[in-house]
């Protein structure tokens, strides 16, 4: 049987009428670098919304390292090992950096005696250093005291990588991370996911730029109107109909198909 | 000290000690409008349990865990609003506070309360102090981080393992905690008390200071409240001294252009993140970072 991190069994969710997610399941095995992909709409940032529990579920099962988190309280599945990135950057605009990364600590830090230790008056305690060694680590560590606001979009982009990964995760969740950087950006972007899974970390990735996701990935699962269409590697996914007709229409891709035998 | 100076100071702090109530639930993203009723709560519990034999240095702490655990009870239902919701729902309590106690014999009703004990700017100053640095303390902790978060994204706060909920609750009950402590100081220092002297101007006052001084550092409320009973007073001061009557009538005008100008320069408060950070902040390594207000995040690019 496959080491799998993360195995999703016949997901289901609707909003009102519409069914957002339709019976989608897919295993996401450990150490691999999964990209989850398909059309605007297709359902991907709600697949990582019912994984990490900002919505309940209407049927179907998410097994996170052979415990299943489906009933799982969105604010406890940190500690059961995932942790997550933002489609849009959702850093705390009013924390300097470093705090930030702390926020990331929080699920290791929840008991009376860790809540009431003073952070902020205790010059180098351990979570400070953890966070500014991680930063570090990034090749982040010229911002540390900075309030996240001012700092450019790419940077801001990795803070909340290294942000979710101080939870220590076993599988890290990335919606859309290069979504909005130039190329330079992307590259160093690129460059810590890297360094991030050859850490052991488990990647599962919602990106829609195919180039970055052939530079990272070595898995796809695609996503159209709520429904997984196709399973395979980055360069299956190119050839396959039914993903072509996902994403150019079905004259296209008969076209294309057409040519191709 | 002179006996002005003296209640000045005593003024000066009970609206320290308020402000500290409302800030700390504001720095978790929360308006209170419901000052006046914690107050009101603080300063009759305290009064009532000295009245019925308890020594005042014991009958303060029992009315603050009594105002606490009443805060604690309403925080569920009242933290299910929102926004202007809150402040609606926060509003609500302190007038049922105020009604209530108004047709309450055994409290003195509409004719007001007297209060046994004394308590000389020799109690009040000092607690304020010990106030003044639970709150910084309490802020530079992880549930202060948690709160703060919350402030900005509730949503994430939750995803990292942040209990929202018990956050908001603490901030709230802790708050009205130190409210009630400030009710019972008025009350022990001015041994009289009615509800009147607890109304909704004063808890729209108290919630200026806190806004107006900015919720995002300890130092807001301090510098708030402080700043908005030191001005109008010293401005009436000026006005008597020099016999300028003028300046004693439009004051308030002065005063509420101070407000506006406030909104429109300073809209996150007089003391922001980043001001704290341009001073000076030895230990968060942050040596004067780019300038301005932290708004919105800019959407500039690396070249």
């Amino acid at each position: 049987m496959a080491d799998n991190v993360l195995s999703i069994e016949g997901l289901h969710k609707s909003f009102g009428g519409l069914k957002v997610i339709d019976d989608v399941g897919f295993d996401v095995r450990r150490g691999s670098r999964t990209a989850l992909i398909g059309p605007n709409g297709a359902g991907k940032t709600t697949v990582f919304n019912l994984l990490t529990g900002v919505y309940p579920v209407d049927a179907g099962t998410m097994v996170l390292d052979g415990r299943d988190i489906t009933r799982v309280p969105a604010r406890d599945r940190v500690i059961f090992g995932m942790s997550r990135s933002f489609q849009n950057i959702r850093l705390m605009p009013h924390l300097s950096t470093v705090e930030n990364v702390m926020l990331g600590q929080h699920a290791r830090a929840r008991r009376l005696g860790d809540l009431l230790y003073p952070l902020g008056l205790v010059p180098g305690n351990r979570w400070a250093r953890a966070a500014k060694e991680a930063l570090e680590d990034a090749g982040l560590d010229t911002y540390p005291g900075q309030v996240v606001a001012n700092l450019p979009y790419g940077v801001q982009k990795r803070i909340e990588v290294v942000r979710a990964m101080v939870s220590q995760p076993r599988l890290l969740l990335l919606d859309e991370p290069a979504a909005g950087l130039n190329q330079i950006e992307a590259q160093q972007l690129l460059a810590l996911l890297e360094k991030v899974s050859d850490s052991g970390v488990t990647l599962l990735v919602v990106e829609h730029d195919m180039h970055f996701v052939h530079n990272l990935c070595d898995h796809v699962a695609v996503l159209n109107f709520g429904r997984k269409i196709f399973e395979g590697t980055p360069a299956q996914v190119n050839e396959d109909p039914q993903v072509r007709e996902a994403y150019l229409g079905s004259d296209t891709a008969m076209a294309g198909a057409a040519h191709a035998s | 000290m002179s006996g002005y100076l003296e209640s000045q100071l005593i003024i000066l702090c009970l609206n320290v000690i308020y402000a500290y109530g409302i800030f700390l639930p504001a720095a978790s993203g929360q308006l209170n409008l419901g000052a006046a009723g914690f107050i009101t709560i603080g300063a009759y519990a305290s009064a009532y349990f000295n009245m019925s034999g308890a020594p005042m240095y014991l009958a303060i702490p029992a009315s603050m865990l009594f105002c606490a655990a009443i805060a604690f009870v309403i925080a569920f239902p009242i933290l299910r609003t929102r926004g202007v919701y809150m402040v609606l729902a926060t509003f609500a309590f302190a007038e049922v506070v105020a009604g209530l106690i108004i047709n309450l014999e055994f409290l003195g009703a509409a004719a007001g309360y007297p209060v046994e004990s004394h308590a000389d700017f020799l109690v009040v100053v000092p607690v304020t102090i010990l106030v003044v640095l639970l709150c910084f303390f309490l802020m530079s902790t992880r549930l202060g981080l948690a709160m703060r978060s919350i402030h900005d994204d509730e949503a994430v706060a939750t995803l990292f393992g942040v209990d929202v909920r018990l956050a908001k609750v603490a901030a709230f009950t802790i708050g009205a905690a130190l409210m009630s402590l400030g009710g019972a100081l008025y009350g022990h220092h001015y041994n009289y008390i009615e509800t009147q002297s607890f109304n909704v101007l004063l808890s729209i006052y108290i919630l200026l200071y806190v806004l107006l001084g900015g919720t995002q550092t300890a130092w807001g409320p301090l510098i708030g409240a402080a700043f908005f009973t030191i001005v109008p007073e010293t401005l009436r001061q000026i006005a008597a001294s020099s016999g300028q009557e003028w300046i004693a009538d439009t004051r308030f005008i002065f005063f509420g252009a101070i407000i506006v100008l406030m909104m429109v320069f300073r809209p996150e408060g007089l003391i922001t993140r980043t001001l704290i950070d341009r001073v000076a902040m030895p230990f968060a390594g942050g040596r004067g970072g780019p300038g301005g207000r932290s708004g919105p995040a800019p959407t500039a690019k690396i070249a």
